[in-house]
């Protein structure tokens, strides 16, 4: 009985953005720099209003610029430390993060995509994926990239990027949408205090006697050094990929197999069910790390099914991914709305039928 | 003959801040630069506090400080020193906190980051070097070049109506409530050099009460930007730059406003 009150009392009705912040504070989010864009400005609003409470900082930036350099500074300083912000801000941030990136500094930078390109809408997008997962900034570096597809993970993904970020020193982004950020749902929040502290003794922090002074920089100018770095980040991002991802959703029995991160497999999963009960046998591979890219996993049902069709809201991106991991065993297909629209169960199967018609004519 | 045979029987009463590394400076002669890093290190070394200072220097001639200072450091981007400083600060608010800018970094693209660094009072010191050009990029016009100033992109003099006027960002800076003190000085002569380090002193022992953002201007120069000797270069310096930055408290806090 007591513990049904306990669960009951932990479950609570909450937006996605408000869900992420809380459970950044629970996370031990030290400090959040952050510049206000819908759809997303809850996440700044919940800190100015909790961290003066709570014992962290939260700073209102004066651009995302300044912000993403705040984080810098901050993180260099040892700090577990987050930004937020939506895809024309995430734009302003690329600097930076290419600037962290090499840097090998921590920190959690979310962006809660929008429909896109130029100022666009406020309306739910995955428009930023080459974006997220190929660098984003100049020069050859990844973020580590979680895309959640739910409010609940909205707020668990938190604990996992933060703790991936600091594991391997590398900045690391939750890509959202603006219908994750905005919905809401139950969620059960992680337990504060339970993400540990690791040693950051390479920290700016002051320089005691009987240590060499900490560095923190991106500036490597001799092309020997610059380059030993890079092949360090390369080898950082291939040991990446034990940290790879999935969800797997009705896909051992599948003839066609669907491939959709965030929002989009949500939708998906209800296109899985309208083609079983028309005979279809559709499955689901669902990316939880978009970068590690889990292609070992989609290139294991290349034998196994006729065909891959990629679910995004966008004029297809994670495609490329896909293709590039079934390797030409496969016709891999794309489905997209753009813009702010978000596709129907409907509208996928409605794919899925049109391309088995089509692949019946070419075989006769 | 060795250094030490030389001063044998004698006093050593001046030598290198034990704080400023053995890495020879890669400054160019004449250039500021130099001093202003061992005044800089002389004041942490002078109060002990070497172990509680964390710099920041972004893209400039002085991106390199981290080579010369032994202490804690973060290189920053092109105008974002005083947001990197501030993420710092936030989080190590009992350690002291400087800048180091020039004129490009600081008075053209880290604008936005100068002001409302300063409108927050974030408490650090922010240290600007105006030798009016862009140095590292190889004389380059700058924010603060001067009406008329030749430089390898205003090749015929920096004309106003084009390009507009030096900007006197100091002088923008005291409005703010934030700035706690603003001051521009020189390191052109033992004098001037001797006031640098009283300012670097009394900003640092500011930061230690929370005051606000402590600023200091340096008027300095750049032989090579300019295409002068070390000489020539001081001697147009003092001709020029001064008349129209002179040097001196621009902002002063209310009770030592006596003392300058």
């Amino acid at each position: 009985m007591n513990q049904t009150l306990d669960l009951i009392r932990e479950a609570r009705l909450m937006k996605g953005n408000e869900a992420l912040a809380e459970a950044a504070i629970r996370a031990g989010i030290h400090a959040y720099f952050g510049y206000p864009i819908t759809p997303q400005s809850e996440v700044l609003e919940y800190f100015t209003r909790e961290m003066p409470k709570r014992g962290g900082i939260v700073l209102q930036a004066e651009s995302e610029l300044a912000a993403i350099n705040m984080i810098y500074g901050a993180a260099g300083a040892g700090a577990r430390v987050m930004t937020s912000s939506s895809s024309p801000g995430i734009s302003l941030m690329q600097e930076g993060l290419s600037y962290i990136a090499s840097a090998q500094l921590p920190c959690l930078v979310v962006n809660v995509n929008r429909g896109g390109p130029g100022l666009g809408t406020i309306q739910p997008s995955q428009g930023d994926y080459f974006q997220a997962t190929k660098g984003g900034g100049h020069g050859d570096y990844h973020l580590i990239v979680l895309a959640p597809a739910s409010v609940q993970e909205m707020a668990d993904f938190v604990f996992d990027a933060i703790a991936l970020a600091e594991k391997y020193r590398n900045p690391a982004m939750i890509l959202a949408d603006g219908a994750l950020g905005q919905m809401m749902e139950k969620v059960e929040l992680p337990e504060e205090g339970s993400l540990e502290y690791p040693d950051k003794n390479w920290a700016t922090v002051g320089k005691p006697k009987d240590r060499d002074r900490n560095i923190i920089t991106s500036l490597f100018i001799q092309p020997e050094k610059m380059e030993q770095i890079n092949l360090e980040l390369q080898e950082k991002y291939k040991r990446l990929k034990e940290e790879v991802r999935y969800e797997l959703i009705s896909a051992e029995d599948a003839d066609i197999l669907l491939v959709a991160f965030g929002l989009s497999a949500r939708i998906c999963q209800k296109s899985i069910e309208l083609a079983r009960e028309k005979g279809i046998k559709l499955g689901l591979l669902r990316p939880i790390t978009l970068y590690p890219f889990p292609e070992e996993a989609i290139a294991s049902f290349a034998p196994k099914v006729d065909f891959f069709l990629v679910v995004e809201m966008n004029a297809g991106q994670m495609i490329q991914d896909v293709k590039l991991s079934v390797n030409g065993k496969k016709p891999v297909f794309h489905y997209g709305r753009m813009g702010g629209m978000i596709s129907s169960p409907e509208e996928v199967l409605g794919k899925v039928e049109e391309i088995i018609e089509k692949q019946l004519v070419t075989n006769e | 003959m060795p250094i030490d045979d030389s001063i044998e029987g004698l006093d050593l009463i001046y030598q290198k801040p034990e704080t400023l590394t053995e890495t020879p400076l890669h400054y160019c002669p004449g250039c500021g630069h130099g001093v202003v890093h061992r005044v800089l290190m002389e004041v942490v070394d002078e109060m002990g506090i070497q172990e509680q200072t964390i710099g920041v220097a972004p893209v400039g001639c002085s991106v390199f400080a981290y080579h010369y200072m032994n202490i804690d450091m973060q290189e920053a981007a092109h105008g974002r020193a005083s947001a990197v400083a501030t993420g710092v600060k936030r989080v190590l608010p009992d350690k002291f906190v400087f800048s180091y800018q020039g004129d490009g970094d600081l008075a053209a693209i880290g604008t936005a980051e100068t002001i409302h660094t300063v409108n927050r009072g974030e408490n650090i010191l922010m240290v600007f070097i105006n030798n009016g050009i862009y140095g590292m990029t190889g004389g380059q016009m700058a924010p603060t070049s001067l009406i008329g100033q030749k430089t390898s992109t205003s090749p015929y003099g920096r004309d106003e109506k084009l390009i507009g006027y030096p900007l006197k960002i100091a002088d923008m800076l005291i409005i703010l409530p934030g700035a706690y003190y603003v001051t521009r000085q020189a390191v052109s002569s033992a004098g001037a050099v001797r006031k640098l380090k009283k300012a670097v002193k009394k900003s640092f022992e500011y930061q230690k009460l929370n005051k606000g953002t402590c600023f200091i201007e340096v008027v300095s120069n750049c032989p090579s930007g300019w295409g002068m000797t070390p000489v020539e270069a001081n001697k147009w310096m003092e001709e020029n730059m001064f008349p129209y930055y002179p040097l001196g408290d621009l902002k002063v806090p209310k009770a030592d406003s006596n003392l300058n």
